[in-house]
């Protein structure tokens, strides 16, 4: 595997700058915000707020990847947890509600952390088996209908607002700043990366890479089980169906445009939810334009592309060279 | 090999070769001169620039300057299949061939002879069995490549490289993990290519085969030429000052003055009919400060088997562990390092470096784990340790920031030795620490061992070399198929008396 630069953030940063630009012309709206019933409203208030769940998702899988592995039942876990929010919103008061949301998300987790760390199977096969399974558990608990919930308290996990911030937005933003207190200001980040750079090397150091495994998996389920609640939240109801449905790829996009590779290793935790931030910019830039949702899946491919080849060594060299040729 | 076979147009002719990565010159206009027939060392410390140089001639790098003449011809190939399609061939250290296919496939992989479109197998299995019998090799061709030797391996892969029509042939370090035999051997095949008119570099870190079997010598210093000579006229003291700048200290000369071993001190690790069956049979191991323990023993012995038993990566499934006094148990590295033990293994790149991150990153990680998740080291007390030991142990470049992967092999080693000691290690264990390293970084490296040793520090040394082993330990305890059998104090450490107890069948010394 070739070494790889620092990263700087700049091409995510430029990406999402781009973006919202073209988002500007498309829709001359597009920066407006408002405040409304104590609330922020507009396009761009939008993004955060639709992307939220997504970036909740690239927050746990960003430290799944950092340690070489992939969590592809994100989306599943999702959709159990938005299901067994919205089975009890109506009968139990909210922190049950949360809680068993949350206590399975976590459960979700070790499940994938003991198949991965403890039995040693490959993470893309250990965590498909909950993506296959999870969807079938979320539409046992709800029977296989959609199942909807008049809760204001759960409710405000999709509508309410901190301080005219939409609640999935606050969710998000203190669920990162949490996790990089958590990776950062203790000795986690260097253990994950050490762990996802080089397993038995990190191992005869003393490290404990299989706590480390095991811990970012749960961290990635209790973040799925959040993003499973905003989601439920959002629209009153949990379908087991389609909550959550092709995130984890979504998810797994936002890391890699956020600059963390997939071999493991470095990471960053602000570059994957820029990343997820990209993604729903994009989304919301083609709903805007008024084109069919369809061309949406083409133009994020475009955009991925564009996002990978900044960060390839070899165009970066090229681009150099070119630069240096036009001198 | 015959002196001067065409002295007029040289076979390679490399020119002013310059190569700079980031504003650092890695060559800076090197010459050489390969001549039909001939063998070639290319030699120098790590950081020389060898491996740029050969990259550079092969296209896997780009050159910033200089020429590259091949029979006169300039070329300039843009990668590896350029180069080997104009006839310069390479063989790195680690094969680059597909160790699952089988041998007659990987001698023609991308080149099998066809019929119709179809591959025909069985042209393939006879042409490769014609091939190997050229190189005194008789195997069965079908099996696949990994149930072989990494020696037969290396054939393998310089017989698929001379048959592509290589006429220069670059051997990078290839006698690295081979035993004397398999050396002989590889020896025999490279006088008969050059024999046939075929040039070879020759990149080794082993004096003794420089002289065994080149013809002339190019040495490189930081990325410059040093001289290039005839082997024969060039004394080994002189090639020796020529690749360090400087007057070798005779560290591996004698062995360290015999201090009452036994006596001096309590033990630090006791390890009583301590094993795991099929592993490595039951042995009782002591270890105190302030003294080296040697293993010793062929390869597959069972010396790396003791270390690992010792440092828990492997857990042992009989006998008991004392550490200071105490009952313990080292079911796992982090018991290990929770006990005082510290562990640089054999290999270095899959089991030692993070080749990722930086060299701080590497220096602090054995400590911090230690020190468990929740207290973690400041960037400024990370800093400092880093950059003492960058001091302590001259690891260059000095720059804590840089990807360790991008440090040559020795000063990877000391980065390693630095993760160990920033834990204040009471015992530390070694496996092969001079392994695939140059000159001047080994004889850094056996006096730190001495020095540590001093400053009463347990070690636990596993060597290939005898020299090296009778300069240092104190004790030396020898291995044969997976079991100690022997364990040599006092004025019984010395080659001989060594080399006899690794030979089976020979009354013990003791």
């Amino acid at each position: 595997m070739a070494l790889r630069l620092p990263r700087s953030g700049v091409p995510q940063v430029l990406a999402f700058l781009a973006i919202l630009a073209v988002n500007w012309m498309v829709s001359a709206q597009f920066f407006d915000i408002r405040f409304q019933d104590g609330r922020l409203f507009g396009s761009l208030i939008d993004v955060f707020n639709r992307g939220a769940p997504v970036a909740l998702l690239a927050i746990g899988m960003v430290l799944v990847i950092a340690t070489r592995g992939i969590d592809l039942s994100v989306g599943a876990v999702m959709a159990i947890c938005g299901a067994i929010a919205a089975t009890l919103a109506d009968t139990q008061p909210l922190p049950v509600v949360i809680a068993a949301a949350l206590g399975a998300g976590l459960l979700c987790g070790l499940w994938n952390g003991l198949l991965v760390a403890v039995l040693g199977i490959q993470p893309i096969i250990a965590t498909l088996i909950l993506m296959v399974a999870g969807r079938g558990i979320a539409q046992l608990i709800t029977e296989g209908r959609i199942v909807t919930f008049t809760s204001p308290d759960l409710a405000w996990f999709g509508g309410g607002s901190v301080l005219g911030v939409p609640a999935p937005v606050a969710i998000t933003f203190t669920v990162l700043v949490l996790t990089i207190l958590l990776v950062r200001r203790t000795a986690l980040g260097l253990m994950i990366e050490a762990t996802g750079g080089n397993a038995r090397a990190s191992a005869l150091a003393g490290v404990g890479t299989r706590v480390m495994t095991m811990a970012v998996y749960v961290w990635c389920g209790f973040c799925s089980a959040l993003a499973g609640i905003v989601a439920a939240a959002d629209i009153l109801g949990a379908d087991a169906n389609n909550s959550g449905l092709w995130l984890e790829l979504d998810a797994i996009l936002a890391v890699v445009i956020g600059g963390t590779s997939l071999f493991g290793g470095r990471f960053s935790v602000v570059l994957a939810v820029l990343g997820a931030l990209i993604i729903q910019a994009m989304n919301t830039g083609i709903l805007l334009s008024g084109y069919p949702p369809e061309f949406n899946l083409v133009v994020k491919a475009v955009v991925v592309l564009v996002v990978l080849l900044m960060q390839s060594p070899r165009f970066s060299g090229l681009a150099i060279l070119l630069s240096g040729a036009r001198k | 090999m015959s002196e001067g076979v065409s002295s007029n147009t040289p076979l390679l002719e490399v020119r002013g070769l310059t190569k700079s990565f980031a504003g650092i010159r890695a060559l800076d206009g090197v010459d050489l001169t390969l001549r039909a027939g001939e063998i070639h060392a290319l030699l120098g410390e790590n950081g020389a620039g060898k491996s740029t140089l050969i990259k550079t001639i092969t296209g896997v790098l780009r050159r910033d300057a200089g020429t590259v003449s091949l029979d006169g011809s300039p070329i300039a190939p843009h990668s590896a299949e350029e180069a080997a399609t104009a006839g310069i061939a390479t063989v790195y250290q680690e094969v680059s061939l597909l160790p699952n296919l089988s041998v007659a496939q990987n001698l023609f992989l991308g080149r099998q002879p066809t019929r119709f479109g179809f591959v025909r197998e069985g042209e393939t299995r006879r042409r490769a069995r014609l091939l190997l019998r050229d190189f005194g090799l008789d195997i069965d061709v079908t099996a696949p490549l990994d149930s072989y030797s990494v020696a037969v391996r290396h054939l393998t892969a310089i017989a698929r490289a001379v048959d592509m029509s290589a006429r220069v042939l670059i051997l990078d370090e290839p006698t690295a993990s081979l035993d004397a035999n398999e050396v002989e051997i590889l020896f025999t095949v490279m006088r008969k290519l050059a024999a046939r008119g075929i040039g070879i570099v020759f990149v080794t870190h082993f004096l003794d085969q420089v002289y065994a079997v080149t013809d002339r010598i190019t040495v490189l210093r930081n990325g410059r030429l040093v001289d290039e000579r005839l082997t024969a006229e060039l004394p080994r003291m002189d090639l020796v000052r020529m690749m360090l700048g400087r007057e070798l200290v005779e560290a591996t000369a004698t062995h360290r003055e015999a201090v009452s071993p036994t006596a001096m001190s309590e033990p630090y690790a006791v390890f009583e009919n301590f094993g795991k069956s099929g592993y490595v049979a039951p042995f009782d191991l002591t270890v105190r400060g302030g003294e080296v323990v040697g293993l010793a023993g062929l390869l597959g012995s069972g010396r790396t088997e003791t270390t690992r038993l010792v440092f828990g990566v492997e857990k042992a499934d009989q006998g008991t562990v004392t550490i200071a006094g105490k009952p313990a148990s080292i079911s796992s590295p982090s018991e290990a390092v929770g006990h005082g033990l510290g562990y640089c293994p054999e290999e270095r790149k899959t089991e030692g470096i993070v080749a990722d991150l930086t060299v701080r990153e590497n220096i602090v990680l054995a400590l911090q784990a230690r020190r468990g998740v929740m207290r973690p080291l400041s960037r400024r007390e990370q800093d400092e340790i880093a950059n003492k030991f960058i001091r302590l142990l001259d690891i260059r470049p000095p720059d804590p920031e840089r990807p360790i992967g991008l440090l040559s092999g020795g000063n990877q080693q000391k980065a390693l030795l630095a993760r160990w000691l920033a834990t204040e290690p009471r015992l530390l264990i070694l496996d092969e620490p001079t392994r695939g390293i140059d000159v001047g970084a080994h004889a850094e490296i056996i006096r730190l061992i001495r020095q540590l040793c001093a400053d009463g520090m347990a070690l636990l040394v596993v060597s290939s070399e005898l020299e090296e082993i009778v300069a240092y330990a104190d004790r030396v305890i020898v291995l044969r198929d997976r079991a100690h059998v022997a364990c040599l104090e006092g004025d019984a450490v010395n080659e001989p008396t060594i080399l006899a107890a690794i030979a089976a069948d020979t009354p013990q010394a003791a």
